[in-house]
């Protein structure tokens, strides 16, 4: 028998939208599964990415942690694919881009009105650095593929897998290819 | 008088540019700052074809008998779709929150060209919306200096608006009245420049997002397959 692919998928600043999506392909789960095994990804909480085929990155790159989970992606994944608006070109959380970071942290935690008494900005240890700016993933690692979208549609994850794991190369037609 | 487009043969009048002539035949150049109605601007060379091995706009370059004209060829789709993604990364083009999101011609320019990246680095500028008109909203964010706003602002509608101001890569749209805001200035809804954007940067208040998804303008075809 031919041995499986092996596929990661991660959601680094999404919203795990693209994963839903992906689960939204309803029963060709079945298919998919018969064709491919999962390694680390939030469909089985696997914590270390191992030697793959195939990296599914969700979202953009917003803190340092979502720096080294993708450079971790990039290390291990033969090919590594963008998935969704965010990871291609920072999405919705790259609109705070054109902001200063600090005013943003000092208005979610420190002047809006409501905040309890002595709120301060966050600064546990084991919290991740934010960065300046959000960016999309190919600013950071090599990126082989793209599926655009908001999220990209289940006929379009699939049609994408399924070209890809075939051996072909992913093609999206008219209705497929669309960026919201 | 004719001449081959993409190896057909397309009939012209003489004074015709290549672009009205394709037109006129049904034939697709991509293209953003042209428009039929308006005098051509030159200047976003969507539309740059090879007219016997030399390169052109479409848009000004006059069709002649017996020319020989590439269009929809490997290279020149290749170079649209570089000249698509400075377009994307130069401004703040978030497609999932805008309003013009499928009715919008550089995104449906983007898909007919297979645009799958930005492949540059955003620059993700800093460019504040002016909501100051009670009917009309401008969010400079989306702007891509195509000037048709200017052509129908000052030509058929008689008022001058806007203008682009600054030069290279500090070029930005401009609205002419001494505040800078669109409030106080003359243009109305009705106005050609009101609905001329081929981007969402010049919306009508109140409307956005009442045609569902799947029944916008390029929902239902590639612009390619469409009037143009």
């Amino acid at each position: 028998m031919k041995s499986k692919v092996k596929i990661a998928t991660t959601s680094l600043a999404g919203c795990f939208g693209c994963h839903m999506s992906l689960l939204d392909i309803d029963l060709r789960l079945l298919d998919l599964v018969q064709l491919v095994d999962f390694d680390r990804s939030p469909i089985n909480d696997i914590k270390r990415v191992g030697a793959c085929d195939v990296g599914l990155i969700e979202g953009g790159v917003c803190n340092a942690e979502n720096i080294e989970i993708l450079r971790d992606y990039r290390k291990h994944c033969k090919i590594l694919v963008a998935v969704g608006a965010c990871a291609v070109n920072g999405g919705l959380p790259a609109q705070r881009n054109h902001l200063d970071l600090r005013d943003i942290l000092e208005e979610v935690y420190q002047t809006s009105p409501g905040l309890a008494p002595g709120s301060a900005i966050p600064n546990d240890p084991e919290l991740p650095l934010p960065l300046n700016k959000v960016h999309p993933i190919h600013e950071i690692v090599r990126v082989d593929y793209f599926v655009p979208g908001c999220p990209p549609p289940a006929d379009a994850l699939w049609k994408f897998l399924t070209d890809l794991i075939a051996g072909r190369t992913p093609v999206l037609g008219h209705g497929l290819l669309h960026y919201d | 008088m004719s001449f081959l487009l993409d190896g057909e043969e397309v009939p012209f009048i003489p004074g015709q540019t290549i672009m009205e002539a394709a037109r006129a035949a049904g034939k697709y150049i991509p293209h953003l700052c042209w428009d039929h109605e308006f005098a051509p601007h030159g200047s976003c060379k969507l539309c740059t074809v090879k007219v016997d091995g030399r390169f052109g706009a479409a848009c000004t370059v006059a069709a002649h008998e017996g020319m020989n004209v590439d269009n929809r060829s490997a290279e020149l789709d290749d170079k649209r779709r570089t000249l698509l993604q400075m377009l994307f990364v130069e401004g703040n083009h978030f497609c999932p929150s805008c309003e013009k999101s499928g009715d919008c011609k550089l995104q449906a320019t983007a898909y007919e060209l297979k645009m799958m990246s930005p492949h540059f680095d955003h620059f993700f500028p800093d460019r504040p919306v002016d909501a100051s008109h009670p009917e009309l909203l401008l969010d400079f964010n989306r702007c891509i200096l195509c000037e048709l706003c200017v052509r129908a602002s000052r030509d058929t509608d008689g008022k001058n608006v806007f203008a682009l101001s600054g030069r290279g890569i500090k070029t930005h749209l401009i609205v002419n009245s001494p505040s800078g805001r669109l409030a106080d200035t003359d243009m109305a809804a009705t106005d050609r420049a009101a609905s001329v954007c081929p981007v969402g940067v010049i919306l009508r208040k109140r409307r956005g997002f009442k045609v569902a998804i799947g029944n916008r303008t390029y929902d239902k075809a590639p612009i390619s397959e469409q009037p143009q």
